[in-house]
């Protein structure tokens, strides 16, 4: 059995990052996420990592694409405003598909916001905040569980993809402490080291899988990256085949893998006939509701994504299928509730309640909705 | 040594360069493959990073490690770089716009923090990729596409917020003076710490064609030779002599503890005094550690 210990969200965040190997960080404080900053700028350097604290949340970004490059895993955190400024040089490792992992502690927004509250606004920020088109693999924890454990994942999931991953937290999460289990064996994916010579490898080379091995500098392996479109040599292109072949297997090694990706949790969904949908810290309060108004008699169960991007499409037509009436909830005016009713639409009923200030929403006033519009029905 | 020189560092198979016929940037390039080869570097053991512009398409011609990054962002990638490989030889090159406007944070708190990055500017005044906008070089007066009655700004001296911020080798030339600029770059790359060279070139397709130059390389050079001045002919001359010229010449040189030296020093001395803990289970596995 491993090993307990009481730990904030943060903390728990920067200690599995050691674990996942991740030896360089670049960062700019922003809270609520700075407690992962300052927590790596006593471990790294005891692990022959190195921790640097750039000028500005697109010199970390920059920083930790070198660093990656150079073989070694790599890590920035933020949250909302500084996400949005790390937007440019993450479209710049989606296109040069380099893996690193960015932490975003959630907080209220829009702009400097609510610094200090917990906010679930960046949903689709993280999903569509750069220009053009791409895939994202985004996991998101409740608990500092899984904020350890989704750590190390998100490292593996960007190894294994060579894609950046964003971790997707909020401030609830990261500031409270909770006794985790620390496991005593990890699963820890390492990158692919090229199998051909030098002579004859291309960073981009779809030929022989979705999925090209980056070779690390020093190692022999001269190439070129550019944020322009390019062929499989990594130099520019824009030859209307080569531009799409690219793109389509840079958006194809997330799309044709999402099933080895995308993870749910389904809570007391076996016999429901309604289903609560949420992420996050409200996927906490959503349990408790579900719990509570079971107990109440009503057949209620909540799907929960893991991972929220890619999307649990059919993870959510399954139940939809089955499922009278989904109720989204979330701490914004509606974001994910898009996507379940593009998905769930279809089959069933979708309904939604949210808010965002600052504040999760209470288990009284999700029950109360719930109760309502199952009685409207 | 020319073809010697071209077979080892070019990637001849992406030449010819897309630069314009007349354009300085050429030269740029290959003072700084004899600098490289001057120096004996071994390919393997350099990256070579740039921003977007003209100036950007610099790194697809040298067969090293060659990153073509964002616009003004080539120092903090070029910073990650050399921090998780301090052995390699690292070389931002830049244009005026993407070092002095978009990129001024990076250049100076790389400065500041004095990594040892070789930073390469190639001065020309204008963005000459978009069509010839107005930059922070621009000297006063000069006509752009987004200056028509001549700019009303005064521009940057990259050397003096090179000094200011803190890089301990700092030079101008120009590519008027070529074996000197081969010198110059060779001495930045050897130098251990943050090196600017500011390198005073020409477009003769956006910004001679607007101020009364042409696109005559010849013309738009001999512009070059007009607004450089070699800093011992500078210190005999008035500041109202001075004015809209660039002074060449090192302007500092100094040796002072490098970032990325003090931190290995850490890093050794830390795992030192974790060796000495590690008799008391130590930090081999965070998982072990107290929380602090
Ligand atoms: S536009 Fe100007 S700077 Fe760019 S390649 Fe042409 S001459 Fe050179």
């Amino acid at each position: 059995m491993g090993q307990r210990k009481l730990i904030s969200g943060n903390h728990a965040i920067a200690e599995a990052a050691i674990r996942a190997g991740c030896r360089f960080f670049a960062g700019y404080p922003i809270t609520p996420s700075s407690e992962i900053a300052e927590r790596l700028a006593e471990l790294l350097p005891q692990y022959d990592g190195i921790f640097i604290q750039m000028e500005d949340e697109i010199a970390s970004m920059g920083a930790i694409i070198g660093a990656s490059l150079t073989g070694k895993k790599a890590l920035t955190a933020t949250s909302g405003p500084g996400f949005s400024l790390k937007q440019e040089n993450l479209g710049f490792a989606i296109m040069g598909e380099i893996p690193v992992v960015i932490v975003n502690v959630q907080r209220g927004g829009p702009s400097t916001g609510l610094p200090t509250f917990p906010g679930q606004q960046d949903l689709m920020q993280v999903r569509w905040g750069r220009h053009g088109d791409q895939e994202i693999i985004a996991l998101v924890p409740d608990s500092i569980q899984e904020s350890y454990e989704f750590t190390i994942k998100a490292f593996n999931l960007a190894e294994q993809y060579r894609t950046p991953v964003i971790l997707l937290t909020d401030e609830v999460i990261s500031q409270m402490k909770e006794q985790i289990e620390i496991p005593d064996d990890v699963e820890i994916i390492d990158r692919e080291f090229p199998s051909v010579p030098p002579e004859e490898y291309y960073p981009f080379d779809g030929s022989k899988g979705l999925v090209p091995p980056l070779a690390p500098y020093g190692e022999g392996y001269r190439y070129h990256i550019t944020g322009l479109a390019h062929d499989k040599t990594g130099f520019p292109s824009s030859n209307p085949k080569v531009v799409r072949e690219q793109l389509e297997r840079k958006l194809n090694k997330i799309r044709k893998n999402r099933d080895e990706i995308v993870d749910v949790e389904e809570f007391l969904l076996e016999d429901a006939e309604y289903a609560i949908f949420a992420l996050g810290s409200m996927a906490r309060v959503a349990k408790q509701v579900t719990l509570d108004l079971r107990e109440e008699g009503i057949p209620i169960g909540l799907l929960r994504p893991l991972t929220l991007w890619p999307f649990c499409d059919k993870e959510l037509i399954n139940y939809a299928k089955k499922l009278k009436h989904i109720f989204v909830v979330e701490m914004n005016f509606g974001q994910i509730v898009g996507e379940v009713e593009r998905y769930a639409g279809k089959y069933t009923k979708v309904d939604w309640y949210g808010r965002a200030d600052g504040r999760l929403i209470p288990p009284r006033e999700i029950k109360d909705f719930i109760k309502e519009r199952i009685h409207e029905n | 040594m020319k073809t010697e020189l071209a077979k080892k560092y070019l990637r001849l198979e992406k030449l010819p360069t897309l630069w314009c016929s007349g354009c300085g940037h050429g030269l740029i390039l290959s003072s700084l493959l004899r600098a490289l080869y001057l120096l004996n570097i071994e390919k393997d053991k350099v990256a070579m990073v740039s921003g977007i512009g003209c100036s950007g398409r610099t790194p697809g011609y040298v067969d090293v490690h060659t990153l073509h990054t964002t616009h003004g962002r080539a120092i903090p990638f070029a910073t990650g770089i050399k921090l998780m490989k301090p052995e390699f030889y690292v070389l931002a090159v830049m244009g005026d716009g993407d070092c002095a406007a978009i990129g001024g944070n990076h250049f100076i708190h790389a400065a500041r923090r004095n990594i040892d990055i070789t930073a390469i500017v190639y001065n020309n005044g204008i963005y000459g990729m978009t069509g010839g906008q107005v930059s922070p070089t621009t000297p006063y007066g000069a006509y752009a596409s987004t200056a028509p009655y001549g700019q009303l700004e005064e521009p940057f001296d990259i050397v003096e917020l090179a000094l200011g911020a803190g890089a301990t080798f700092v030079a101008r030339s120009s590519i008027d003076e070529i074996p000197k600029l081969d010198r110059l770059i060779a001495d930045g790359i050897k130098h251990k710490g943050f090196s600017v060279i500011d390198v005073i070139t020409i477009c003769p397709i956006t910004f001679g064609r607007r101020n009364k130059l042409g696109e005559d390389p010849m013309m738009n050079l001999r512009w070059v030779q007009d607004i450089t001045v070699p800093m011992k002919k500078a210190k005999d001359m008035s500041k109202e002599e001075l004015k809209g010229k660039w002074i060449t010449g090192i302007f500092r040189d100094e040796d002072k503890p490098n970032l990325i030296d003090l931190y290995l020093e850490l890093n050794k001395k830390l795992k030192h005094s974790m060796v000495d803990e590690s008799s008391k289970e130590g930090v081999e596995d965070v998982r072990r550690q107290d929380e602090t």
